[in-house]
Order: structure tokens, then C-alpha cells, then sequence
């Protein structure tokens, strides 16, 4: 399966990066076998508005089932229920740990935004 | 005649220069409240409304049978208002500024115009006045559309007083673009200084004549008055610091009606605004 983390650097070796539409890399990874895609999310990181939202649409776009980040905002969360992907919140550490605890079935699915948007 | 009535800073008198300037005209005089984040001179004027309309803008609607999900509405859109899933499009309508862009690059004709209520427009009358207000819809961000839809009721041929929002951002430049003159208005503070001179740079930027009237005068320091002789500003009006006026403000009275002289001082503003044009015009 397919899984979106946000990531301060381009490898699995990252860290976590707690935002989600101004993360500074979101890594596309095949839970299996490990492959993974990065993509520059610098574009993202300094736009006006619409972050989380354009964010969403690239995860959405790149077939990822499920996304693990820090903090996710209610446009953002309104575009991956919409896209059916799960969310899962509060997340830190490297990405490589967090791969493992999702594959071991650790972690808790969000119903919800669990930040405010950006005014 | 347009007289636009702006200040930089927020508070130092706008509304209370332009409503007593708009009553104390001896002549038919249109009001435009454009300050629509927080319209406030009808609390003064007290007209009687008589018409009430909607502002309205376009925002996209995506027909997913056309759609084809090529993205390229997503990608124009400077604002992320649009986000195009595997098979859904999603359009965040606060986030859309109308800008017509998502319209011009579907290629499919996919996208239809809906339409989204910015805010409302108030007409109404008080004796000599003609006034008109607009007023931003709760949640609502774009400004510039309601100040031009107050402004497209402009009647050339009497003379018209603009409240103007404060600041020096778009809105500013909506309710001043066009004005014969602006007025504006500041207080004697390190504050009402700062926001002068950039509203002054503003002005100075879309070559409008202007003149100052200083609000709360005997606050503060000098600084303001060296500074308007400096960049050769006429000041013509200064309005003191003083209890009853600010308790006649605060009771949404009027400075002319409750304290004697004053409708002499505003009439004189306008005479001194009305000699500076035409001296304009004579070089």
C-alpha cells in the first residue's frame, strides 16, 4: 500500500515534519517494499493560502491511501476525506520508526482536523 | 466632485470629518461609506433607507460529467481554492477571488459560474444627503468589489464624500482611485504620524491633490505639522483634543449640531478645499 509522510528532508532517515501543507517534503512509500517517491514541497511551503488544500490534491494524485503527519488543518482534512484518504495526526520521529508502527497496526485514524486553518 | 476622506491610521476621525463636512454643505451632497469591513457613518447621518441590494461574485462550479481531471484549473489558481482528486473536484469558495482564471484554462467547458453573495448595498436619504453604504458579508475577505459597486453609484453631477476604509492596502486604493481630492485625516501622535506618511506616499502615488486636517490637535507633539510643511501639505482643519467633542462622538451626535462655530469650521473646510482645486486648475 501506498502511505503519504510529511518529512524534513528528502530520505527515510527523516525526521517527521509536523505540518502537513507547508511540510517541507512529502515522501510517496510503498509500505512493503520500502521504495518511496519525495516531493519538494517548497512551492507549497510559501504560498498564500491553499496550502494544506494543494497538498492534499498532490497526495491524492499520487494514489497514497493513507497520510502520517504532525498537524493537519480542516481544508486540508476536507480534501483527504474527500479523496478517501485516512488521516493520521500527532505524529513525530523518523520516518522510518513511523513506517514500522504503521505497519504494525499502531496508530490511530483522525476524524477530525486537529489544527485551525491559517487566517 | 469626489472628496475622498482617508487617514493611514485607523480612528482619527474619518467618519466624524466626513459625515460633519457631508451635513454642514449647503447644497446637495452624496455619501459614500466605503469603509464596508465596518461601515459606521449611517450611526451618525441616521438616513432613511430606502433600497437594499446584494454584491455578488462568481465562483467556480465543476461539472464532473465534462471534467476530465487534467488539473490545469488547480494549477492557475493563485489562491489553492481548487483541488482536483482522482475523481472529485473540490472548490474552497472563501479561499476564490473571481479572478476568472479556472474559467479561461478549461478546455472542456467543465466549469460554470455560480454565484456567491459578498455583501449588501444600502441607499437611503437624510435631508441634502444622498447616502449609500456597503457592508461585507460575515466571512466574507474580498473588499475591493463591494467599494467599487458602492462607487459605480457615484453621481457626477452633485458632490460626493467618500469615507474611505483605513490603511493603505487595496481597499484604500478602491474608495481614493478617481477622487478629485482626498482629505486626510490624522492625529498628532507617533502613530497617526507613521500611518500618515505612508497614506501620504499613497496618495502621492495616484496623483491626487490633497490637504490635511489634524484630529485631537494639542495631543501629542509637533512632529505631524513640521511634517506636512516639510512635504508641503496644507493643513486645513485642526479639530482639538477636547471631552465634549469626544462625548458628543461617543452619544453618535454630531460635532456641527451640538457645539456652535463648527458648522462655520466645516464650511470653511470645503471652501479652503474648493480654492485649492481651482488654484490647481488655474496653473
Amino acid at each position: 500500500m501506498k502511505i503519504a509522510v510529511t518529512a524534513m528532508e528528502s530520505s527515510l532517515d527523516s525526521l517527521v515534519d509536523p505540518r502537513f501543507g507547508r511540510a517541507a517534503y512529502i515522501l510517496i512509500i510503498d509500505t512493503q517494499t520500502l521504495e518511496f517517491k519525495a516531493f519538494d514541497n517548497h512551492e507549497n511551503k510559501n504560498a498564500f493560502k491553499g496550502a494544506g488544500i494543494q497538498a492534499a490534491a498532490m497526495v491524492s494524485h499520487n494514489e497514497a491511501k493513507v497520510l502520517l503527519t504532525g498537524f493537519c488543518g480542516p481544508n486540508a482534512f476536507k480534501t483527504l476525506e474527500k479523496a478517501g484518504i485516512k488521516v493520521v495526526n500527532d505524529q513525530s520521529g523518523s520516518v522510518l520508526d513511523l513506517i514500522q508502527k504503521f505497519n504494525q497496526g499502531n496508530v490511530v485514524f483522525a476524524d477530525q482536523a486537529n489544527k485551525d486553518g491559517h487566517w | 466632485m469626489i472628496i475622498s476622506i482617508a487617514s493611514g491610521k485607523g480612528g482619527t476621525g474619518k467618519t466624524t470629518v466626513a459625515t460633519n463636512l457631508a451635513i454642514s454643505l449647503e447644497k446637495d451632497v452624496q455619501f459614500l461609506d466605503c469603509d464596508v469591513e465596518e461601515p459606521n457613518a449611517h450611526l451618525f447621518l441616521d438616513p432613511t433607507i430606502v433600497k437594499k441590494e446584494q454584491v455578488v461574485a462568481f465562483v467556480p462550479q465543476v461539472d464532473l460529467e465534462k471534467c476530465t481531471f487534467c488539473r490545469k484549473c488547480m494549477d492557475i489558481c493563485r489562491f489553492g481554492a481548487m483541488a482536483v482528486l482522482k475523481k472529485d473536484v473540490m472548490v474552497f469558495e472563501n479561499l476564490c477571488h473571481s479572478c476568472g482564471g479556472c474559467f479561461a484554462v478549461c478546455s472542456e467547458n467543465a466549469i460554470m459560474e455560480k454565484e456567491r453573495s459578498l455583501g449588501t448595498i444600502e441607499h437611503g436619504v437624510m435631508d441634502h444627503i444622498s447616502f449609500t453604504n456597503g457592508r461585507l458579508e460575515i466571512g466574507q475577505v474580498m473588499v475591493p468589489p463591494i467599494i467599487k459597486k458602492v462607487r459605480s453609484f457615484t453621481n457626477f453631477e452633485t458632490i460626493t464624500i467618500i469615507d474611505a476604509p483605513p490603511g493603505t492596502s487595496c481597499p484604500v486604493i478602491a474608495a481614493m482611485k478617481g477622487a478629485d481630492f482626498v482629505l486626510l485625516v490624522t492625529e498628532p501622535t507617533p502613530f497617526g504620524l507613521h500611518d500618515l506618511k505612508l497614506a501620504v506616499e499613497t496618495v502621492k502615488l495616484l496623483g491626487i491633490p490633497h490637504g490635511l486636517v489634524i484630529n485631537r490637535a494639542g495631543l501629542g507633539n509637533d512632529d505631524v505639522k513640521s511634517y506636512a510643511k516639510k512635504q508641503e501639505i496644507p493643513i486645513l482643519m485642526e479639530i482639538p483634543f477636547d471631552k465634549k467633542i469626544a462625548k458628543i462622538y461617543s452619544n453618535g451626535q454630531m460635532i456641527v449640531d451640538s457645539l456652535p462655530g463648527y458648522r462655520e469650521k466645516f464650511q470653511e473646510l470645503f471652501d479652503k478645499i474648493m480654492q485649492l482645486m481651482e488654484n490647481r486648475e488655474n496653473r
